[in-house]
């Protein structure tokens, strides 16, 4: 029999949400986790009180195509990075993360220096968080 | 994906390369290039490790349950990997896969492997290739692999061709002994466990389920066995595992199982046929000319679609 013709099929979207740190709670990330399972994605929800570490391992294994992090507590600059340091040493820098929850500007600016793709405060409307999530997921800029 | 990508994979279990893993379960699930080469090189190295299914309805603590069992097995040295199945929208094909939450192993360990899976539109409770992809586990490395389902139905069953040994999870004050008797879920447990056996109402559940298991003659010897666990307060898991390794000893001899299994080799090759025919004929019926009219005049009622079928297949065998 002929083989059938190759057509390389990409799947959904995957893309893990994760807490990490001492949050209490997680009712935006998982309103945004909603959202991005309306717009077709497979969300690995990983949620509260995670570490970089476990992050990390969650994005490797389930190999997703965009990381998306949420914190409230104020400790982002210390665990934002570490994310991105591990994902380095693990060779998978080029999986794209981004951020919600309250991050001062000056912060943010940082953040997006050190390769934090997209940065979303209280303000954001779910819509916005979607698209960027699509394009960040398409590998576009 | 090359055959040198395809071995570094298969042997990226316990210890291994876990990102090259991680992709071909990847490829596997999306049906991409190179995931046929993939599975090649991994089935000779399968069919040797227990592969536990482990079902029941929503929210009974299958994904708690499997933490303790994950935890218990880790403690006697057996690496696991571990793949939890939840439903993609039918609306949206998204989906929110959260069992990872119910998982509390240190990031360091190795020999532990977690991958969360959608159904992707495939009915009776797991995806089209989870059975794939507990192979590609197994040739990882990995001793024990541990399938969680969807929050079943009464007949998501599908758990039962993947798996060698089967537990269904169920909680006290499901219903009474009449549905038990009912078809389907209750059918394929190798092992029935009441979960959540803290709560009042476990002893009536224990009772109920060992009158299923006491009725009817199995027809291979195997009577289900009943365990009672709890997440809460732990215990009952190492009873859990005493029950799936009665199970998988006895399977390993059983003439009916070594039937069974090779029914179930059978029918995945005749699916698989099915897959490449119809894949096959939907591209010709869209791109060769002659196809295209056999297809008009099925439009125009002038030709039924059964001898359409028939046609098309006889041009191939041409």
């Amino acid at each position: 029999m002929a083989k059938a013709t190759a057509k390389p099929r990409r799947g959904p979207v995957r893309i893990l949400i994760a807490k990490p740190g001492l949050d209490g709670h997680d009712r935006g990330a998982k309103v945004v986790a909603r959202a991005l399972r309306d717009a077709g994605m497979e969300v690995i929800y990983a949620g509260l009180r995670q570490t970089p570490e476990e992050i990390v391992r969650a994005a490797i294994e389930e190999d997703v195509d965009l990381v998306g992090l949420s914190i409230l507590s104020g400790a982002h600059m210390a665990l934002f990075p570490r994310v991105l340091r591990l994902l380095k040493r693990e060779g998978a820098s080029k999986i794209p993360v981004f951020a919600g929850g309250i991050i001062p500007d000056e912060d943010a600016k940082r953040l997006r220096r050190l390769g934090i793709r997209a940065i979303f405060g209280p303000g954001a409307s779910l819509a916005e968080i979607v698209q960027t999530a699509q394009r960040l997921a398409r590998g576009a800029a | 994906m090359s055959p040198r990508r395809a071995r570094a994979a298969s042997e990226g279990g316990p210890a291994g390369d876990r990102r090259a893993l991680a992709r071909a379960i990847t490829a596997v699930e999306t049906g991409a290039d190179g995931a046929d080469e993939l599975l090649r090189a991994a089935f000779p190295r399968t069919g040797h490790v227990p592969i536990v299914g482990i079902a029941g309805p929503l929210g009974v603590g299958k994904s708690s349950l499997i933490n303790l069992l994950v935890g218990h097995l880790r403690d006697m040295g057996r690496t696991v990997g571990v793949i939890a199945v939840d439903p993609s929208s039918p609306f949206s094909g998204g989906s929110v896969l959260g069992d990872r939450i119910r998982f509390d192993r240190p990031a360091a360990d190795a020999g532990f492997f977690f991958r969360s899976m959608a159904s992707r539109g495939a009915p009776g409770g797991i995806a089209g290739t989870t059975r794939d992809v507990a192979r590609l586990l197994e040739a990882a490395g990995f001793s024990v692999i541990l399938v969680e389902t969807v929050g079943s139905g009464q007949v998501d069953v599908a758990i039962r061709d993947v798996a060698t040994t089967r537990v269904v999870v169920l909680v006290p004050h499901l219903g009474d002994e009449v549905q038990t008797l009912k078809a389907g879920l209750f059918e394929i447990a190798d092992v029935f466990c009441v979960n959540k056996s803290d709560l009042p109402g476990a002893d009536v559940a224990e009772r109920d389920l060992a009158e299923v298991a006491s009725m009817g003659p199995a027809p291979d010897g195997w009577r289900p066995r009943i365990v009672r666990t709890s997440t809460l307060a732990p215990s009952g898991v190492p009873e859990l595992w005493r029950a799936i390794e009665a199970h998988e000893r006895f399977s390993a001899d059983s003439p009916g199982r070594l039937a069974d299994r090779r029914r179930r080799l059978e029918e995945e090759i005749v699916g698989r046929v099915r897959d490449l025919v119809a894949e096959e004929a939907a591209t010709r019926l869209r791109t060769e000319p002659r196809l295209r009219r056999l297809v008009d005049r099925v439009v125009a009622h002038e030709l039924d679609p059964r001898t359409a079928a028939e046609r098309l297949l006889a041009e191939g065998r041409r």
